[in-house]
């Protein structure tokens, strides 16, 4: 096992670039889980956490909340001010895990594991977050709902660092999130769901249903033009296009999208009466 | 008094404290940590065991079969479960080769570094399967225990009655999941082998160290260490390990301690015996029990270790606490190429009583009863007898339990209430369910006459007391109880007693620590050795209190250096009468019974279901300790709610998949309801102060009381758990795709 520990920003950039095999590392509360089960000595790490002060918790303007490579999920949590503006950040930071897990496990981390199942990953989507990569080259923003190509394949390059996350503050109309767990609390997402309609249109954002969590954009676009729908089995058949779950040791294909459909279904039913 | 008080537990302010020393928190100077290589799949012969040359072996002890010194068997019924693997393996991950280090990093690599190479043969994986000659590993048909309990002629009456009903029910596997995982630590002193370590049963862990090693009992020493939880997983497995780190510190000649992981303790230790009953009951029109056919089978693993006494266990229980005048109920524990199934909380009931208190259910719907009416009717009255002809006459009212537990739940407004709501709401559906059941307490028919356990009283020299048993503490508080039991009757207060803790070289051979026995039976004999002890020293004036402590002081000061002891022996009451060969009589000498009702809401959008009231009301006898009397009963029904819901034991190639906390769910605090806990108090003589046995009982109730609730919701017939809402939504939509 090797642990580099950069002092600077700079620095930490320059081991990047050096190696491309560096795995960068913030809370830990993913990489030191599967540690378990792996031979120690592949682990090649950047630990980020000296430079917290730089990659600090928190901005919010006018315009955008930025949230830091370094910033937890209990950062979100404990601030008053994020909590009311984006209430769903911290509705799905509270059932990460633990309080523990909370306080040490990041935004950015949960981005870069890659997780289909990622809760934080879930709400950032639906709120329309970009990623902030920079590199010795400069910086690159990318949208987050194409971040990802694959299982845990992403458009990061090896020289890249998360550094920030930024989401833009709109006027929403609808904000909606949902975790189906195997129990209510320390528990890992059988079905994520998060609806969010602002002043660009509809986000509907899903997790453990797809190789990565995704928009279901087909959905969306019904919603968009006032699509009714008569019953859950519609939205599921809508949904194909969208969603690939499978069996696994959590739940079934079947199960997860039979429940996301019926979650959307009723939540239209209670929300837009005029599309059910 | 002390009995019936409300007395802080003795362990708890050190474990609150995070001060009590655990097996792994002991610090050994030189000791060496083990670990075991185990076998990758259910069933084959083993080819070749490849040992990395990277590693460098010389820094290792290696123990595999051929280090054993007396027979390769864990003493236990049967005396069939190997300690390693020698030629064969018979399930996934059984022990073959036990390796030791220093340094705990190099024991890791060198585990990963041990290759073995089997020849594969077919396993069996369902214990109800087709079998065919090479699947057969033991006699004929791979039973391991066959039980059968006869009464009336049940045959008969099925010709001629009103109606018949019929079911089938499946109970899963479930994980003990204690908070600490198995550990054992051996190691050599004054001669004699000691082993420490996490265990209910001192003595069961002594008797396989002399059966493996050919040692006389004085030759080898077991010593408790503070258990953090049990559940039953630590009366068999224990034994195991025990001999797994003596066999690698007597070849190291250094001490060995072997602490499991959470995955391996999950993966490789036993767990809850799968459970298939069937029944076919004949009923008549006003409902009540004319005869039950029951069949009951047990998944037993790949050996017999403890599972003919769970069988018995479970078919004992299996007709429910109703009265039937003819019954028969044959039960059966089959071999698969599981890891052996084991001991756990209720020991075959809680599979057997899901069964009859759902069936009870479908019945109370088929003849268009109300299911409490109908259970009304069939509660064993004074009088009456038992499915193996046990006349029940202790004085309990079990119709009065059934009734004040519907008041307590406002049954009859629930219903309605629910009934109103269901029609109204889109997705969310409310039922309550009812179970009503019973557990017998101490072992079964002869079992303690053949246990003769033995408890001791000490007056120390400075009129202080010491109470010397084998029982251990493992979380269920019975240090404390029995100090409070003593205290009580020699009239002393609670901080002029403490309670040994167990070392077979100090305290006596009472018995383990199972069984729902530790009150009545170890209590009562506690009681019995304290007017033992008042004997020898004649206090004047009382027998309790002042007078006691001040004859112990003056009978040190006559007799000095001698050990003024109180003595109690087992010998059962001439009243309990139990034939073992046609399982028939005095099953247990007291039993507690109970009604639980549980209230739910099932979200018909994700399948979830949600427990949102209880209540547990039962009768134990005199409760000793009221919160922790209330502890046990609140903790049992997390375990049974759990066991119902959310517990699956996903299994591939006969092992536990999900090994894991995060990947099996027992249930957190915002997955339960309130638990409302009410005691009746009918007082047995054969307890203290009239107490029975509690530990066991409520894990037999909540899984029926929750499923029934589901059925009430949803107007359907759900038979096997745990009910996952994956199970659930594919029993209501069926093949649909939709």
């Amino acid at each position: 096992m090797r642990v580099l520990r950069p002092t600077t920003l700079n620095e930490a950039l320059e081991m990047l670039a050096a190696d491309g095999a560096l795995r960068p590392i913030a809370g830990g509360t993913d990489v030191l889980v599967s540690w378990h089960d792996q031979s120690k000595d592949d682990l090649n790490l950047l630990d980020l956490s000296p430079l917290r002060d730089r990659l600090g918790p928190l901005q919010l303007t006018d315009d955008f909340l930025e949230l830091g490579a370094l910033t937890t999920y209990y950062d979100v949590i404990a601030s008053p001010e994020v909590t009311s503006a984006f209430p769903l950040l911290a509705e799905a930071a509270r059932q990460v895990g633990a309080i523990q897990i909370q306080t040490r496990g990041t935004w950015a981390g949960n981005i870069g594991n890659g997780s289909p199942a990622a809760d934080g990953v879930l709400v950032l989507m639906a709120y329309d977050a970009t990623v902030i990569l920079q590199s010795q080259a400069g910086f690159t923003e990318v949208p987050l709902d194409r971040y990802y190509i694959g299982y845990k394949q992403t458009v990061r390059r090896p020289e890249q660092l998360i550094i920030a996350i930024r989401i833009p503050r709109r006027r929403r109309e609808h904000e909606w999130f949902h975790k189906v767990g195997a129990r209510s609390a320390l528990t890992i997402s059988k079905v994520g769901i998060v609806v969010v309609k602002d002043e660009q249109g509809w986000r509907v954002v899903v997790n453990s249903v797809a190789p990565f969590v995704c928009r279901c954009r087909a959905f969306e676009k019904a919603l968009t033009n006032g699509k009714v729908f008569q019953d859950s089995k519609e939205i599921r058949q809508l949904l194909d296009t969208d969603i690939a779950p499978i069996d696994d040791i959590r739940s079934t294909a079947r199960y997860r999208a039979t429940v996301l459909s019926k979650l959307l279904y009723f939540w239209l039913a209670e929300n837009l009466p005029q599309t059910s | 008094m002390s009995v019936g008080s409300d007395i802080p537990r003795v362990d708890g302010l050190d474990k609150l404290r995070g001060s009590t020393t655990y097996i792994d928190d002991l610090v050994i100077p030189g000791v060496l940590h083990g670990g075991t290589i185990r076998g990758p799949i259910a069933r084959g012969k083993i080819r070749r065991i490849h040992f990395d040359p990277a590693i460098n072996w010389n820094e290792f002890v290696v123990v595999d079969h051929r280090d054993i010194p007396g027979p390769n068997e864990i003493a236990m019924i049967e005396n069939d479960w190997r300690a390693l693997a020698a030629g064969d393996v018979r399930h996934k991950h059984e022990p073959i080769v036990l390796i030791a280090h220093r340094s705990i990093r190099k024991l890791r690599e060198a585990l990963r570094a041990v290759r073995v190479e089997i020849e594969p043969r077919p396993a069996v994986f369902n214990p109800r399967g087709a079998l065919t000659p090479e699947l057969i590993q033991h006699g004929d048909d791979n039973v391991f225990k066959r039980i059968d309990i006869h009464k009336g002629d049940p045959a008969a009456v099925f010709k001629q009655a009103p109606h018949v009903v019929e079911g089938e029910y499946h109970t899963g596997s479930q994980e003990h999941l204690y908070l600490e995982t198995q550990g054992m630590l051996a190691y050599r002193q004054d001669g004699r082998l000691v082993v420490r370590g996490s265990m209910q049963c001192p003595y069961f862990v002594v008797n396989a160290l002399t059966h493996l090693f050919q040692k006389t009992a004085d030759e080898v020493r077991v010593i408790q260490s503070p258990t953090g939880g049990a559940f039953g997983g630590k009366e068999d497995y224990p034994s195991l390990l025990a001999v797994h780190a003596a066999l690698l510190a007597e070849k190291a000649g250094a001490p060995v301690k072997i602490i499991y992981d959470r995955r391996e303790d999950m993966a490789a230790s036993t767990k809850r015996h799968p459970g298939y009953v069937r029944h076919r009951t004949a009923v008549d029109n006003d409902g009540r029990l004319m005869a039950m056919e029951i069949d009951v089978v047990l998944d037993a693993g790949a050996y017999v270790t403890l599972s003919p006494v769970v069988l018995s266990r479970g078919c004992i229980h299996a007709a429910g606490p109703y009265y039937c005048e003819n019954v028969h109920i044959h039960g059966e524990a089959r071999l698969t190429n599981s890891p052996p199934y084991g001991a756990f909380r209720g020991f075959g009931a809680p599979q057997t009583q899901f069964a009859v208190e759902r069936h009870m259910d479908v019945i109370a719907e088929r003849l268009g009863i109300q299911p409490a009416e109908l259970r009304r009717r069939n509660l064993l009255r004074d009088g009456q007898t038992t499915a193996t002809g046990q006349v029940f006459r202790d004085g309990t009212d079990l119709v009065g339990i059934l009734d004040r537990a519907l008041e307590l739940t406002a049954y009859d407004e629930k219903r309605k209430q629910h009934a109103a709501h269901n029609r109204a709401h889109p997705y969310l559906r409310r039922g309550v369910g009812l179970a009503c059941f019973f557990h017998g307490a101490g072992f079964t028919g002869s079992g303690e006459t053949d246990l003769a356990s033995e408890v001791w009283v000490d007056g120390l020299p400075d009129g202080r007391i010491e109470v010397l048993t084998a029982q251990t503490e493992m979380g269920q508080g019975a240090a404390t109880i029995l100090a409070q039991i003593v205290a009580d009757r020699l009239g002393l207060d609670m901080s002029q007693v403490s309670v040994a803790t167990p070392d077979t070289a100090r305290v006596p051979n009472s018995g383990p620590t199972v069984a729902s026995r530790t009150s009545m039976v170890i209590g009562k004999l506690l009681q019995q050795a304290s007017d033992d002890l008042v004997s020898r020293i004649n206090p004047t004036g009382s027998t309790t209190g002042k007078a006691v402590r001040d004859a112990i002081r003056a009978w040190h000061v006559a007799n000095p250096g001698k050990k003024l002891r109180g003595r109690a022996k087992y010998h059962q009451p001439p009243t309990i009468n139990w034939d073992e060969e046609q399982y028939r009589g005095d099953a247990y000498a007291a039993y507690a019974w109970a009604t639980h009702a549980a209230e739910v809401e099932v979200d018909l959008r994700t399948y979830v279901t949600r427990v949102t009231d209880y209540v547990a009301l039962q009768e134990v006898g005199k409760v000793i300790n009221p919160t922790l009397a209330t502890g046990q009963i609140q903790g049992g029904v997390a375990q049974g709610i759990g066991w119902a819901l959310s517990e699956e034991v996903v299994l591939e190639d006969g092992v536990m998949a999900n090994s894991q906390m995060s990947n099996y769910a027992i249930p957190v605090a915002g997955d339960l309801p309130p638990i409302r806990v009410y005691f009746e108090e009918q007082p047995t003589p054969y307890g203290p102060r009239g107490a029975k046995g509690i530990g066991e009982l409520p894990m037999d109730g909540p899984a029926p009381a929750v499923i029934n609730a589901v059925c009430a919701a949803l107007g359907t017939s759900i038979n096997a758990i745990p009910l996952t809402p994956e199970r659930l939504m594919e029993h209501l939509e069926g093949d649909d795709d939709g």
